[in-house]
C-alpha cells in the first residue's frame, strides 16, 4: 500500500485535523463525536442543512460545508456511515431553532443511521425532515438506487434555499424535486485500496473496465472491455438519458467527477464528449462541474451525474456559495 | 428446563462474542472485500472493543441482564456506524425487553424469547426478511431451533447446540443466494458464491453462546 498516512486507525482524525488547519477562516471541526460546521453556525432563524457520509469520499461532505450549503457534515470511517450521536450533536450546535434537514444517500447503514438520529432529535423536540439522494441508474431496481453525485448537488440546492429564509416544508419539496430530477452512473477503471485493508478490493486487469460501480470500491455491475474514452462516455451516459427520459430542449446540469485518482485530463476528455452527446440530443448544458467532487479513495474512473433544470433550480444552483470544495 | 442462566454467565458469553470479533476481523473484513466495501470486520472490531471496555468497567457494573443488553446496544449503535451499528443495537435493545427489569438470571425460554424479540428488532430495522443474503439468514433459524428446543424441555446445552448447528447452515446458504437487500445487492448476480459478512458475524453469537452458555450448564 503507497499511502501516505501514519496509522490506518488514525487516518480520518488527522484528515479532519489538517482540514481544520487549512481552512480556519470557513469551517470548525468538532472532535468525538466527529463533526464539521460552519463558522458562523448556529445561523439563527435558518433551517440547517446536514449531511454525513463515510470518509474516503471527500470533498463530499466536509468540503461542502459553509454559506450557501451544509450548516454540518458528519464524516464516519472510511467507507462507513456516520452514527446516530454524530448526527444529533451535529444538530445540537447548528441548529437556528426552525428546523433542519438531512440529506441523506441511500445506503442501509445510512439510511438506518440517520432514522435512530432523527428519532433521537424528534424525541428531544427539535423539528427534523430528511431527503434521500438515490440517483444511480446502474442499479435497475428504483428503490435500491445507490446516492451519488446528486448528493453534492442537492447538497448545494437545499443550502441556497436555507441561505434565503425559506421555511423547512419548502426546502424539503425543492430538495426532493432536485433528487427525483437527477441520475448518475460510474465507470472504474481501477479499484481503490482503503487503508485498513491495504491493498485494492478487487482486481482489475489491463484493458478491463467496471461499469456500474458505487463510491465504496465494491464492483460494479458488469465487468467490460476498456474502450476509448468517446464509447466509455456512451456506455455511461445513455442509461441516464434514457432514465431521465431526456428530449431536445431540456437543460441541464451535468457532473463529471473524478473517483479520486483520475487526472482532470481525463475527466476534460470525458466531459467534452458528454457536452458533444448531450447537444447532439439537442440537450442544452446549462452548468457544469469537473473535477473530484465526489470520490472513492484512489480509485480511477469516474462518475457521470445529470440534472434536469428548470428555472428554480438553476437559480438555486447560481447562488451564492462559499464553501473549501464550492466557491462562488 | 429450570436451568437458570445468570448474569455472570451472560457476560461472559459477550466477552467471548467480542474475542470471537476480534480475533476475526480480517475475515470477515475479507468476506466483505469480496462483495461489499471491506470495513465488516473494521467496524465490527471498534464496536467490539468499546463493548468490551464497556462491560468491564468496574465503575459502571451492568447490574442486571436487561442493563446489560441495553449496555450492549447503545455501545454498538454509537460506535460501529455503518449498517451493522443500528442492526446489532436493534437485536440487543430488543433482546432486552424480553426479559423482566432487574432480572439476575434467566431460564432457556426467555433466552430464545430475548433471541425472537431481537431478530424482530433486527428485521423491522433492516426491513430484510430470510434469503436475502444478510444476518437474517443466520439469526432466523438459530432462534427457531432455539425456541423448538427449548420447548422441547431440553438443556441449555443441547439447545445452544442446535441453535448454533441452525445459525451455521444458515451461514453457509448466504453462499448460493443472491443479495437483495445492503450494499451486495449492488452487485446483483455477481453476490452469488460469496458468504455474507454480516450472516457471519452473526453466526459467533451463536458458536460463543453454545461455547460458553451451552458448556457451563453441561
Amino acid at each position: 500500500m503507497q499511502k501516505l498516512i501514519n496509522n490506518p486507525a488514525d487516518a480520518v482524525l488527522e484528515c479532519l485535523q489538517g482540514y481544520e488547519l487549512a481552512y480556519p477562516h470557513l469551517i470548525r471541526v468538532h472532535y468525538d463525536p466527529h463533526f464539521v460546521y460552519r463558522i458562523d453556525a448556529p445561523v439563527q432563524g435558518k433551517v440547517s442543512i446536514i449531511s454525513g457520509s463515510g470518509s474516503g469520499h471527500e470533498p463530499l461532505n466536509i468540503g461542502y460545508v459553509g454559506r450557501g450549503m451544509l450548516d454540518a457534515a458528519c464524516p464516519g470511517a472510511i467507507f462507513t456511515s456516520p452514527t446516530p450521536d454524530q448526527y444529533l450533536a451535529a444538530l445540537k450546535k447548528v441548529y437556528g431553532g426552525v428546523g433542519a434537514l438531512y440529506v441523506v444517500k441511500n445506503y442501509t447503514g445510512g439510511v438506518l443511521n440517520t432514522e435512530l438520529a432523527m428519532e433521537m432529535a424528534a424525541e428531544e423536540g427539535f423539528q427534523v425532515a430528511s431527503v434521500l439522494v438515490n440517483d444511480d441508474v446502474a442499479v435497475e431496481e428504483k428503490a435500491n438506487r445507490r446516492g451519488m453525485g446528486a448528493a453534492v448537488l442537492v447538497e448545494k440546492i437545499a443550502g441556497a434555499a436555507a441561505e434565503q429564509g425559506r421555511d423547512l416544508d419548502s426546502i424539503v419539496q425543492v430538495a426532493r424535486r432536485a433528487s427525483a430530477q437527477t441520475r448518475s452512473m460510474g465507470v472504474a477503471l481501477s479499484s481503490c485500496t482503503s487503508p485498513s485493508v491495504g491493498r485494492p478490493t478487487f482486481y482489475l486487469p489491463e484493458s478491463q473496465m467496471e461499469v456500474g460501480v458505487g463510491i465504496h470500491g465494491e464492483p460494479g455491475r458488469r465487468r467490460e472491455p476498456l474502450v476509448h474514452a468517446a464509447e466509455v462516455v456512451n456506455i455511461v451516459a445513455q442509461p441516464i438519458i434514457e432514465d431521465l427520459e431526456l428530449k431536445a430542449g431540456d437543460m441541464v446540469l451535468a457532473m463529471v467527477s473524478g473517483l479520486g485518482s483520475t487526472p482532470q485530463q481525463e475527466l476534460f476528455i470525458v466531459f467534452r464528449y458528454l457536452h458533444q452527446l448531450l447537444t447532439q440530443l439537442g440537450v442544452r448544458v446549462e452548468r457544469q462541474l469537473v473535477g473530484n467532487y465526489i470520490t472513492s479513495l484512489d480509485m480511477a474512473g469516474c462518475l457521470i451525474t445529470l440534472l434536469r433544470l428548470d428555472p428554480e433550480l438553476l437559480e438555486l444552483w447560481d447562488a451564492p456559495v462559499r464553501t473549501p470544495a464550492l466557491c462562488w | 428446563m429450570s436451568q437458570e442462566i445468570t448474569l455472570a454467565q451472560l457476560r461472559r458469553w459477550l466477552l467471548a462474542f467480542t474475542d470471537r470479533i476480534i480475533q476475526q476481523e480480517l475475515y470477515l473484513t475479507e468476506l466483505d472485500a469480496a462483495i461489499g466495501d471491506a470495513d465488516h470486520g473494521t467496524n465490527m472490531r471498534r464496536g467490539m472493543d468499546k463493548v468490551r471496555q464497556r462491560i468491564t468497567d468496574e465503575n459502571a457494573p451492568c447490574p442486571d441482564v436487561s442493563t446489560l443488553f441495553r449496555t450492549v446496544a447503545m455501545t454498538l449503535i454509537s460506535s460501529v456506524g455503518g449498517a451493522a451499528g443500528p442492526l446489532y443495537g436493534a437485536f440487543f435493545l430488543r433482546a432486552a425487553r424480553g426479559t423482566n427489569n432487574g432480572a439476575k438470571s434467566i431460564t432457556l425460554l426467555q433466552l430464545a424469547q430475548m433471541f425472537r424479540h431481537g431478530l424482530e428488532g433486527v428485521q423491522q430495522r433492516g426491513k430484510a426478511q430470510l434469503d436475502e443474503k444478510t444476518m437474517i439468514d443466520t439469526i432466523y433459524p438459530a432462534v427457531e431451533a432455539l425456541e423448538q428446543a427449548a420447548q422441547a424441555g431440553k438443556s441449555v446445552a443441547d439447545a445452544l447446540a442446535l441453535a448454533r448447528e441452525a445459525a451455521e447452515a444458515g451461514m453457509k446458504h448466504t453462499i448460493v443466494l443472491q443479495a437483495s437487500k445492503g450494499r451486495a445487492s449492488y452487485l446483483g448476480p455477481r453476490s452469488i458464491g460469496h458468504q455474507d459478512p454480516g450472516a457471519t458475524s452473526a453466526y459467533y453469537l451463536f458458536e460463543t453462546a453454545a461455547e460458553t452458555l451451552g458448556q457451563e450448564q453441561a
